[in-house]
């Protein structure tokens, strides 16, 4: 069918606003090249200053570090309480079940601040301010419904007779679940755990309220430095957030192909 | 005997979901209500908080500005999408696949870096003014940030994703043979647009408003960064109240209306499009 002229202002104006979407974020990349020492493209020529100013302070690595251990250890607390609650779900399918799932999937709708707020007020009683397991509790309770929903989705697709069959032949539920269910729908809680981990990685309103000094993750340091200074040191701590981000989205794309080819 | 214990005994599979239930009523769902209660009892029980509303100048502003500023969000935002979603609706297999391959990395680019992003780009002496500048086009920097418009800007990027899925799902379910039959009645291309696939798509157009608008009221690091503190939507307010003046009760009272509000759209939401429906095209 040939295009017409309409549609093919449509396609134009679609493509530009989706590089919009995109390019504007990347303009981190050039300008952490730059060989002046304010934010600026690098005309007058490229200098890896700026990731050696980055990579040799205390500071920001040490924010890497905790970035890293917060966002690992909440992904893998929130993609097993995640994957159980998807699949307990999936078994009950009432109208009970159904207000449970809308319940688990709150930290989603409620607004950040007033998240950060609750956690803010609950968490000084209970000493967990300005602690790893403060944070790492936070970011769980925030990453579930990302996990809960993917995961949800890979059951939708599950032969429920498999199930059956486990259970008619004497299997016990945690069998059924471990032996069964868990292998079938490993893609989907992949996809859950990729996804956790990059809510955790970027978080950033919940961790201003609830950390102070002894934590200090890398989105909370860059707050600080791009209000602060307009030092090319921090375009180059958010070159490694997004590729950090950009490769855990290439592990999920990897994932989904390889899920693709199994149904095939 | 045995039989009927067996089946009084509540499904085992109940307790799969325990561990995320108990989780979230301990520390998430008792803290949120414990906060919002704080709108009654801080600094003295009443309403006291909520007689601002009509009361204080700088709260009815506040939410006034927060209100605009989300409302002309929407509007943008849903109309770019529109804009993405009848493209993608009409492109090939594999260049739809690389549509929604970019919709997914900018879903997911933090909010941080983007903000960030639109400061190197547009501020005073930014990557765009210095260009116009050099290029001889305007003498003076233009003010692009710091501003409602930079807030505008970013909000607006961030949102056009949102607005994406849920018009995409709805136009995906759009039988086209109606179209056919518009045409091949005697309508033109612009009236077949017009008169039947764009009151068809009035449930998508509906869901991604809500979402975008929904989404936009809580936004904090955005107006925070491109608004320069000259902008101030009630996210940020309610963090200046709860760090630096300590006023637990005012605040709490404006995430009340805030969660209120949320919740209610998201309950007219899911009349619309299921929350399913709108991030499983997003998630695949």
């Amino acid at each position: 069918m040939k295009q017409s002229a309409a549609a093919r202002i449509n396609q134009a104006a679609a493509w530009i606003i989706l590089l919009i979407l995109i390019i504007p974020s990347l303009v981190a990349f050039p300008v952490s090249v730059t060989s002046e020492t304010y934010l600026s493209l690098p005309w007058n020529g490229v200098s890896l200053q700026h990731y050696r100013n980055l990579f040799s302070s205390a500071d920001w690595l040490s924010s890497f570090f905790q970035s890293a251990v917060i966002a690992l250890v909440s992904s893998c607390l929130a993609t097993t309480a995640g994957t159980l609650s998807a699949i307990g779900l999936w078994r009950i399918s009432s109208r009970f079940g159904e207000a449970i799932r809308a319940f688990l999937l709150l930290p989603l709708m409620v607004p950040p601040i007033i998240s950060a707020m609750a956690f803010y007020r609950w968490w000084v009683p209970l000493g967990l301010i300005d602690s790893y397991l403060g944070i790492i509790l936070a970011h769980t309770i925030l990453a579930i419904p990302m996990v809960l929903i993917t995961v949800s989705a890979a059951l939708a697709n599950f032969d429920l007779r498999l199930e059956q069959a486990s259970r008619s032949l004497g299997a016990s539920v945690s069998t059924t679940v471990w032996r069964i269910i868990l292998p079938v729908i490993k893609p989907g809680i992949l996809a859950g755990a990729v996804f956790a981990f990059i809510l955790s990685w970027d978080e950033i309103v919940v961790t201003l309220f609830i950390s102070k000094f002894s934590v200090f993750t890398l989105p909370r340091r860059l707050w600080n430095g791009m209000r602060e200074n307009t030092d090319p040191t921090v375009a180059a701590a958010a070159v490694v957030l997004i590729c950090i981000t950009l490769l855990a989205l290439v592990a999920f794309a990897l994932i989904s192909r390889r899920k693709a080819g199994d149904n095939a | 005997m045995a039989e009927i214990a067996t089946q009084r005994r509540p499904s085992p599979y109940w307790l799969l979901a325990a561990p995320a239930v108990v989780m979230l009523l301990v520390l998430y769902a008792a803290p949120i209500i414990n906060v919002l209660l704080l709108s009654f009892t801080d600094p003295k029980p009443g309403f006291g908080n909520y007689a601002k509303i009509i009361e204080s100048d700088t709260v009815g502003r506040l939410i006034w500005t927060t209100i605009r500023l989300c409302l002309i969000t929407t509007v943008c935002a849903v109309t770019l999408g529109y804009i993405v979603a009848y493209a993608m609706l009409h492109a090939l297999h594999h260049v739809r696949r690389r549509m929604m391959a970019i919709l997914l990395i900018s879903f997911w680019i933090s909010v941080l870096v983007r903000s960030f992003a639109w400061l190197m780009l547009l501020g005073h002496n930014g990557l765009v003014n210095n260009a116009l500048i050099a290029m001889g086009l305007i003498a003076e920097p233009i003010a692009f940030v710091r501003n409602e418009l930079g807030v505008l800007i970013g909000m607006t990027e961030y949102m056009v994703p949102y607005a994406i899925l849920p018009l995409l799902a709805n136009m995906q379910g759009i039988d086209t043979r109606v179209l056919c039959a518009s045409r091949s009645l005697g309508a033109s291309g612009v009236q077949t647009f017009l008169r039947v696939f764009l009151p068809l798509t009035k449930p998508g157009i509906i869901a991604a408003s809500l979402l975008v608008f929904i989404s936009s009221l809580g936004f904090y690091v955005t107006p925070a960064i491109l608004g320069g503190g000259k902008v101030q939507m009630i996210a940020e307010y309610i963090s200046v109240q709860l760090l630096v003046t300590v006023r637990w009760g005012t605040a709490a009272m404006l995430a009340t209306l805030m969660l209120v509000c949320v919740l209610t759209l998201m309950y007219v939401l899911n009349r619309f499009m299921k929350l399913s429906t709108i991030f499983g095209g997003g998630a695949r």
